[in-house]
């Protein structure tokens, strides 16, 4: 979990936004996937958020969720994207936080997810439909493993909602820019400062802004009041556009060196 | 047993969502509390269960089917009579009434016979709400007819092209909806799965089912039934007739799953029977899965009953040996569809042919002592078209 946190630190001490890259494990294969993570990081990512494809997501919107049945009909499984993680330790230290959702959680076993994720080099893990009342246990698996746990923190999220998520996340707090499943937006609403604000509050650990974060513009203007910034469905389209694996990396480097100049404050 | 914790029935249920959802939920959850025990909202329901969906429905005895089963008295109570044609309509007209409460100008629903969907569009036409249906693009081939009547009622059906195009990805993008719309949208949830509050909810608006079965039964023979028989999809027809008889513990409860083509390939929807532990739709309960938690896709020959996960409560019921659960086959279904009609007049939907076949596999362990009412939750006019088609030249 250290990386997560030093990660976040050192852009903080830098003065400057932290961006994290979410994309599919397995889409469009494992093997991409293995050389998508290192790309990433050589062109300016600081964390990449692994999504493991469940067959019946809650919270993805259409660009995340057809990449997530591609790796499924690809037989992209749990033991396969820990393989894909050891592969991308051997040649990088960028910080890496699993996104998924609870029933293949489940059927692994908690603990075993929680182990086998720390041994393999894995840093955090966000479980996205499991909030802060169902994760009580959940939390101390991710506690003795050393990984980060990280929750969702949303616009209609009450006072005492935001306190709970802020107290549980010990990886960062992933701010969820506005209403809606993930996706592309053109603008960022103005609610989303005050949630941070909120946020903010009520714990010192660094907050991310995810859903609906697609330029280099939105990084930015999320990052003067987050500590960073989160990118999904947006690259996600990218690498699904590439017409192989090998323009995926390519494209998807391109890309994130573009988001990466959203970092640096403005003027 | 140790305190359930909210929301629970036993290891079962739950509140497994996003965080966008959960401040919905216990919208939700506080709107029904202040309506549940409210004298005026409880006579408004009554009035409309009355006045709008034909209720009280019958319990109609069957003496060709009593007789087959060496005597047993068989009843079937007639949830085929209620408006739209099944006992979905009780669930829409209780939550269409607690989003008017709330002030949701706009109905989501999940659709898979469309049955649902048709009872959802209906309540939004009665209380001139805005609604949009979700149903898989499968689904809306096989129940065309639906498509046209919620077509009809105003409703816009949105076909789901995800997944498996059936019902479990329509309930996926249902809920995607509501995420996107939390703020102006009522989520008509369609059984007694799905994240707590709506297990207990749906519960609730269908206990009308058991508790007219039971007065009629003492009223007619002056004696509780024996067995009472229900197919499970979701489970809110099973839990409806359930909820009446859960504390007579001498009443045996039968649910009877979507058996498909039998239990030994994947092509079956029988999460109790077969399924196992884990978190679909926001609840913990009996799934079908592979090893890896990825979801199975399911086969039934009623559109209803495909579905590959099932209400906590039920889970609950089986564990405790409360209640028992089998299958029948869509063989078994299509043999009670074609019996029922021929011996008794009644056309069930294919839904509903899996309780009657319960009857039909089952008459050996009958005698004449037994009393038997079996939930026709549904008419099968809905249905002709797919039947016509897969009995072709049995009739
Ligand atoms: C007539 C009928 N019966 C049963 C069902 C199954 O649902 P449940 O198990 O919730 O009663 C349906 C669902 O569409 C239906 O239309």
């Amino acid at each position: 979990m250290s990386r997560l946190s030093d990660s976040f630190a050192r852009a903080r001490a830098e003065g400057r936004g932290h961006l994290t890259i979410f994309i599919t494990a397995g889409d469009p294969s494992l093997e991409a996937t293995a050389e998508l993570v290192p790309a990433l990081a050589e062109a300016g990512a600081d964390a990449v958020e692994l999504g493991i494809p469940f067959s019946d997501p809650l919270a993805d919107g259409p660009v995340i969720q057809a990449a997530g049945q591609r790796a499924l009909e690809r037989g992209c499984t749990v033991a396969g994207v820990l393989d894909c993680v050891r592969a991308i330790r051997a040649r990088c230290d960028l910080p890496l936080a699993f996104m998924t959702c609870y029933n293949p959680v489940l059927q692994n076993g908690p603990e075993r997810f929680a182990r086998e994720a720390r041994v393999a080099g894995v840093d955090g893990v966000l479980v996205t439909d499991l909030p802060p009342a169902e994760a009580g246990p959940w939390v101390e698996t991710l506690a003795q493993n050393d990984l980060g746990a990280i929750f969702l923190v949303a616009p209609s999220s009450t006072p005492e909602r935001v306190e709970l998520a802020a107290r549980l996340s010990t990886g960062f707090v992933y701010c969820v820019s506005r209403p809606g499943v993930t996706g592309t937006r053109d603008d960022l609403p103005a609610e989303l400062f005050d949630l941070v604000a909120r946020i903010r509050e009520k714990t010192d650990r660094p907050v991310a802004v995810g859903f609906g974060i697609a330029r280099a513009e939105h990084v930015r203007e999320v990052c003067r009041v987050a500590d960073g910034a989160i990118v999904g469905s947006a690259m996600v389209r990218v690498i699904a556009e590439a017409p192989d694996a090998a323009a995926a990396v390519e494209r998807a480097a391109a890309f994130a060196r573009e988001l990466a100049a959203g970092k640096a404050p403005a003027g | 047993m140790a305190a359930v914790k909210r929301g629970y029935f036993g290891r079962y249920g739950g509140q497994y969502v996003p965080e966008m959802l959960a401040p919905a939920l216990d919208e939700l959850e506080a709107a029904y509390e202040a309506c549940r025990e409210d004298r005026e909202f409880r006579d408004e329901l009554e009035f409309y269960f009355r006045e709008y969906v034909g209720r009280p429905t019958g319990l109609t005895y069957l003496p060709r089917l009593s007789e087959h089963c060496n005597g047993a008295r068989v009843y079937l109570k007639r949830e085929d009579l209620c408006h739209t044609g099944s006992h979905k309509l009780n669930n829409c007209i209780g939550q269409a009434l607690l989003a008017r409460r709330m002030g949701k100008p706009r109905l989501i629903a999940e659709t898979g016979a469309g049955q649902h969907g048709v009872a959802t569009a209906t309540v939004a036409a009665l209380f001139g709400l805005e609604c949009v249906v979700y149903m898989g693009e499968v689904d809306t081939v096989r129940q065309a007819l639906n498509v046209f009547r919620m077509k009809l009622l105003g409703a816009t059906v949105e076909p789901v092209t995800s997944g498996t195009q059936t019902l479990k990805d329509a309930i996926n993008e249902a809920i995607r909806d509501w995420i996107a719309n939390v703020g102006d949208t009522y989520y008509l949830f369609g059984s007694v799965a799905g994240p707590h509050p709506y297990p207990t909810i749906v519960a609730d608006f269908q206990s009308v089912v058991g508790r007219e079965a039971r007065a009629q039964c003492l009223e007619r023979e002056g004696r509780l039934p024996t067995k009472v028989v229900a197919c499970v999809g979701g489970g809110s027809n099973a839990m409806g007739l359930f909820k009446g008889f859960i504390d007579d513990r001498e009443v045996e409860l039968i649910g009877v799953e979507g058996g498909g083509l039998g239990l030994a390939g994947d092509d079956h929807a029988a999460s109790l029977c077969a399924g196992t532990y884990g978190v679909l739709h926001g609840a913990a309960s009996y799934i079908l899965q592979d090893a890896d938690g990825q979801i199975k896709g399911t086969h039934s020959v009623s559109a209803g009953l495909d579905y590959p996960g099932v209400g906590p409560e039920h889970a609950y019921l089986k564990d405790t040996g409360r209640a028992s659960y089998t299958l029948a086959t869509d063989d078994e279904a299509l043999e009670a569809f074609l019996r029922l009609s021929e011996w008794e007049g009644i056309i069930p939907a294919l839904e509903s042919a899996h309780a009657v076949a319960w009857a039909l596999t089952h008459r050996d362990e009958l005698t004449s002592e037994d009393l038997v009412i079996i939930n026709l939750s549904g008419r099968g006019d809905k249905d002709a078209e797919e039947a016509r088609r897969v009995l072709a030249g049995r009739v």
